[in-house]
């Protein structure tokens, strides 16, 4: 298998690959649950009064 | 979870870096200023032709980078160091890595920068590439600047005492190691010696091109975008006194403008020696890129649900709600604009910089002035001299950004209808000079537009000098963070 020919399905696997980090991302935040988690998250800047 | 709700209780053992901070707030305006003027000046030029002054360090081409180089790189890139760099301590509880060293290293470091780029120009001294003017000895320090940047805000990261990373930081760190990536591959060149600041670029031809533009719309992409929305993504919850409207997606927004952003870059080159399947490419990256956009036009515009009334009583709220507005709007026309049939009539025109300043003037610079507002007076522990005047800053502002992208619009259209005008026998309807006479009165319109935007600015500067000079310190805050009370 010559590089052109690497370099071909590389380039065809890079984006199913990438496509599917894509998803498993969105999943994840998405996922049920991470609700409660992403709304602790959201207040980090509101948390941070010095005395 | 319950690491999570520990750092509450948590203060910080050390004060914040925060002299740098403030250095980094007035170099903004400062710049900020300089580069508006500059704007304004190659405005008339374009205008009264008679203004360039015959003399060869001030005409337009050489003043031109002048303005994009100091609006960008130092009015943007002194607020978003600064910020970055306030944003980074609140959101981790963790002072600067370095410290203050590494704080006055960066702001003198940055603005020696900026300083030697911007002498280049006026002496004829650049590369000739779109906002990658600098020679080859300013790219090398800024560089090293931009290295130690990394590793101050990268630092302070690994230091944090708050568990999770604030989605603002995400932003933030995006932005510097993307900006460093592309401006080492732009800018990889060769010095020619003999001390005249010379180089020749390693890449040549269409590669050179695209290299450059894909720099060039990263640059758009990673510096005035995901920089601006790490400032987004702080500073309205800050100012609207409420978390964000969805932190779920602000993690999508991040991600879908990480894996498109990159790609988009083509669509600067349709209908040149660039391969089609590239310009397909860039143009359909683009497009996706509305995903991003409307990602972040609703989580900073929700923020505001419930809290809407506040626009009516701060101003500088104001100029953050309006930035996401004109974010929205710029990221909008982008995409369309990317699209070949569109990018035939549009590109080459007028056109074009309306929609970059819409961007910029609108997104940019109304983030920034909504961040300084707001940080000025706590940096420096004062009340904002006049809320009236920030006011008054607004609407002039706006109304300038209004005159400049709807005069741009016009012209631009124009230009390219007439640019593309046959007769009944095929010959060009127009001379090119028939053109540039026709867009003189929007030139003049799109100077005045200018005028007022940096009016504007020059009322913040004389509020901002007002409230740093001022005698009294603001009242403590008199009431600790709110509590919620049960219902009676």
């Amino acid at each position: 298998m010559d590089i052109q020919r690497l370099h071909e399905i590389l380039s065809t696997v890079w984006v199913v690959w990438f496509v599917l980090l894509f998803t498993g991302i969105l999943a994840w935040v998405l996922r049920p649950g991470s609700r409660d988690v992403a709304r602790r998250h959201a207040e980090i800047p509101l948390r941070d009064q010095q005395t | 979870m319950a690491a999570l709700a520990a750092p509450m209780a948590l203060t910080p053992a050390e004060p914040d870096v925060e002299a740098p901070i403030r250095a980094f707030a007035i170099a903004t305006v400062f710049w900020g200023i300089a580069g508006f003027l500059a704007g304004v000046v190659i405005a008339a030029q374009l205008a009264f032709p008679l203004l360039n002054l015959d003399l060869e360090w001030t005409t337009f081409g050489r003043l031109r980078p002048l303005h994009t180089s100091a609006v960008i790189f130092a009015f943007g890139g002194n607020a978003l160091i600064g910020t970055s760099l306030y944003i980074v301590q609140r959101t981790c509880r963790a002072r600067l890595f370095g410290g203050e060293e590494m704080g006055w290293f960066l702001f003198w470091g940055y603005q020696f920068f900026i300083v030697t780029a911007a002498v280049g120009y006026l002496f004829g001294v650049t590369q000739g590439k779109e906002y990658a003017e600098p020679e080859w000895y300013v790219d090398l320090w800024l560089t090293v600047v931009w290295v130690a940047y990394l590793v101050g805000f990268g630092g302070t990261l690994l230091k944090r005492r708050e568990p999770h990373i604030y989605v603002a930081n995400w932003f933030l760190l995006a932005f510097i190691i993307t900006v460093a990536m592309l401006h080492i591959v732009n800018n990889l060149a060769l010095p020619v010696g003999g001390g005249i600041g010379k180089s020749y670029g390693v890449a040549s031809g269409v590669q050179d091109a695209m290299i450059q533009w894909w720099y060039g719309h990263n640059a758009v992409g990673f510096f005035l975008t995901a920089g601006f929305l790490g400032m987004m993504y702080y500073f309205i919850p800050k100012q609207a006194d409420r978390p964000v409207y969805s932190y779920r997606l602000s993690i999508v927004h991040f991600w879908s403008l990480i894996f498109l952003y990159i790609w988009a870059g083509p669509h600067h080159l349709h209908y040149t020696a660039l391969p089609d399947w590239a310009q397909t490419l860039g143009m359909v990256f683009s497009i996706m890129l509305w995903m991003p956009s409307w990602g972040g036009m609703i989580n900073g515009l929700m923020t505001l649900s419930g809290a809407w009334d506040k626009l009516r009583t701060d101003p500088a709220l104001r100029f953050s709600v309006t930035a996401v507005g004109f974010y929205a709007m710029a990221t909008f026309e982008g995409p369309v604009m990317s699209i070949r049939a569109v990018n035939s009539l549009s590109h080459y025109t007028d056109w074009t910089i309306g929609h970059v300043h819409s961007g910029a003037l609108g997104w940019n610079g109304f983030i920034i002035f909504g961040a300084l507002y707001w940080l000025i007076p706590v940096l420096w522990n004062k009340q904002l001299y006049s809320e009236r005047l920030v006011s008054w800053h607004f609407w002039v502002a706006t109304l300038g950004i209004v005159l400049y992208i709807t005069a741009m619009w016009v012209s631009g259209i124009m230009q390219g209808l007439m640019w593309r005008s046959y007769d009944e026998l095929g010959f060009l309807q127009y001379a090119f000079v028939e053109t540039v006479a026709a867009m003189h009165p929007y030139y003049v319109i799109r100077m005045l537009g200018g005028l007022l935007y940096l009016s504007g600015a020059l009322i913040m500067a004389y509020n901002i000098y007002r409230t740093i000079t001022a005698e009294e310190e603001a009242a403590p805050a008199a009431l600790p963070a709110a509590v919620p009370m049960a219902a009676e």
